[in-house]
């Protein structure tokens, strides 16, 4: 069967691809369009380090086929720097020592930051439940939570 | 493999009816997209209902509330007015996965899905809700506990699909509440849930109930017993007993690596009667 022909919005760039009906968003991410960011960790929704936006909504990249996508609006960890300018929310993971594979840390920064865009002022249980679908194996929660609560009250004061 | 995504009911019922293969409709995709990936299902044909409009849209409609077999957790989440009528139904949706499933993941998905331990289930035979199937031969109405036969079995003939769920009408008074037991705080799969729904009168009796159970047989269960337990009581500790032992005496459960049988129904009796004492506290407030 014909491959599927796709057109969507990455990252605010119009994009177009071919794939597979079985080839997930993730698949079509890092093996198309050579955005590696997004991890594949569990290829099951578990993990949570395939995080990605579809249209407004944080979801499991892996989760997602590649044609259904068609039209719609994706933002990737590759979106979430401004040029050279970090988002605060990555500024604090380095500074704040977040990651330490960092296998994990694209997903937690994108999960992170929808977070932040509908709660700017999240206590740490709503911040532990929020990332409760992305998996740190390195077991850096402690600093990773404290990171989004930090960048939250900075981000507040402007 | 073949992907269809149709606009219309008709359009997407025609292609499962025609399917030769296996078919499989996709909403969330958090199970289908899994357990194609685990080769448990290798289907020909994937027919995307998320383009037809009346699957994606939460609408009042006699008094109650018609919700699309494709709406999100987190679309049910955001909305307040369903959530204020019927809390329970929300609160199970939102158990599915995480915050990245819930993004995805629906109510017919989570029915259709054919697990007994499907967390938005029992609150939906809670509910009284009934679920609105399109198929070759045209609609039909099921009630939600009718839909599932057993793991992985459901009522539906070939081509047929879950198009929407519709909540009765509410009398004031009324309230419902699903409780689930993990043994972890998020992103697990139930071991025992419990939904219940209920109707108080002004003196705050019970005068309706239903209560449903979940992962304790091979499918979901609506126990009367447990509602005729309640109905006519203020749930005083006569009640809640007379609730728990009919809790117990429903569950015909498994032993497997989350829970064994006898864990299972005694967490069921309490899994009842907490659910029941937050649909009360809910019930009276309203």
């Amino acid at each position: 069967m014909a491959k599927h022909h796709i057109e969507a919005t990455v990252n605010g760039d119009p994009v177009e691809f071919l794939c597979e009906t079985e080839d997930t968003l993730l698949d079509v991410l890092r093996d198309t369009l050579d955005l590696t960011g997004s991890k594949e960790g569990c290829s099951s929704g578990d993990c949570g380090a395939c995080s990605v936006m579809l249209d407004g909504r944080l979801v499991c990249s892996c989760l997602v086929l590649g044609c259904e996508v068609s039209g719609r609006k994706i933002e990737t960890i590759e979106g979430m720097a401004k040029g050279e300018a970090l988002h605060p929310l990555q500024r604090r993971f380095l500074e704040a020592a977040a990651l330490q594979c960092g296998i994990c840390t694209p997903g937690f920064l994108v999960a992170s930051k929808a977070l932040l865009e509908q709660n700017p002022n999240p206590s740490e249980h709503e911040v532990r439940f929020w990332l409760a679908g992305n998996l740190c194996r390195c077991t850096g929660y402690d600093k990773i939570v404290t990171a989004v609560m930090d960048t939250a009250a900075a981000m507040r004061k402007g | 493999m073949r992907y269809e995504a149709p606009e219309s009911l008709e359009g997407a019922v025609a292609l499962l009816a025609e399917a030769k293969g296996e078919a499989r409709v996709l909403a969330g995709g958090t199970d289908l997209l899994v357990q194609m990936r685990a080769d448990v299902v290798d289907p020909e044909l994937i027919v995307d209902i998320k383009k037809i409009p009346e699957t994606r849209t939460v609408t009042e409609e006699q008094g109650g509330w018609r919700i699309g077999a494709a709406v999100t957790g987190a679309e049910l989440k955001e909305h307040a007015r369903l959530k204020r009528v019927w809390p329970g139904v929300v609160e199970a949706a939102n158990l599915i996965g995480s915050t990245q499933v819930q993004g995805r993941a629906t109510l017919g998905g989570n029915l259709c899905n054919g697990s007994p331990a499907a967390d938005s289930v029992p609150a939906l035979i809670a509910a009284g809700a009934v679920a609105t199937l399109a198929g070759p031969k045209g609609r039909r109405d099921l009630p939600v506990e009718d839909v599932m036969l057993g793991p992985r079995k459901l009522a539906l003939t070939k081509g047929e699909i879950v198009v929407s769920f519709l909540l009765p009408p509410r009398p004031a008074r009324s309230s419902d509440a699903y409780l689930r037991f993990i043994p972890r705080t998020e992103m697990d799969i139930a071991v025992v849930g419990a939904g219940v729904s209920l109707t108080l009168d002004a003196g705050g009796t019970i005068t309706a109930a239903r209560v449903s159970l979940g992962a304790v047989a091979a499918r979901v269960l609506l126990v009367s017993e447990a509602a005729q337990a309640i109905i006519g009581s203020r749930l005083d500790r006569a009640a809640q007993d007379r609730l728990e032992a009919a809790a117990r005496a429903a569950c015909r459960p498994i032993d497997d690596k989350r829970g064994t049988i006898e864990f299972r129904t005694d967490v069921a009796a309490v899994l009842a009667r907490r659910t029941a004492l937050i649909a009360l506290d809910r019930a009276r407030a309203n």
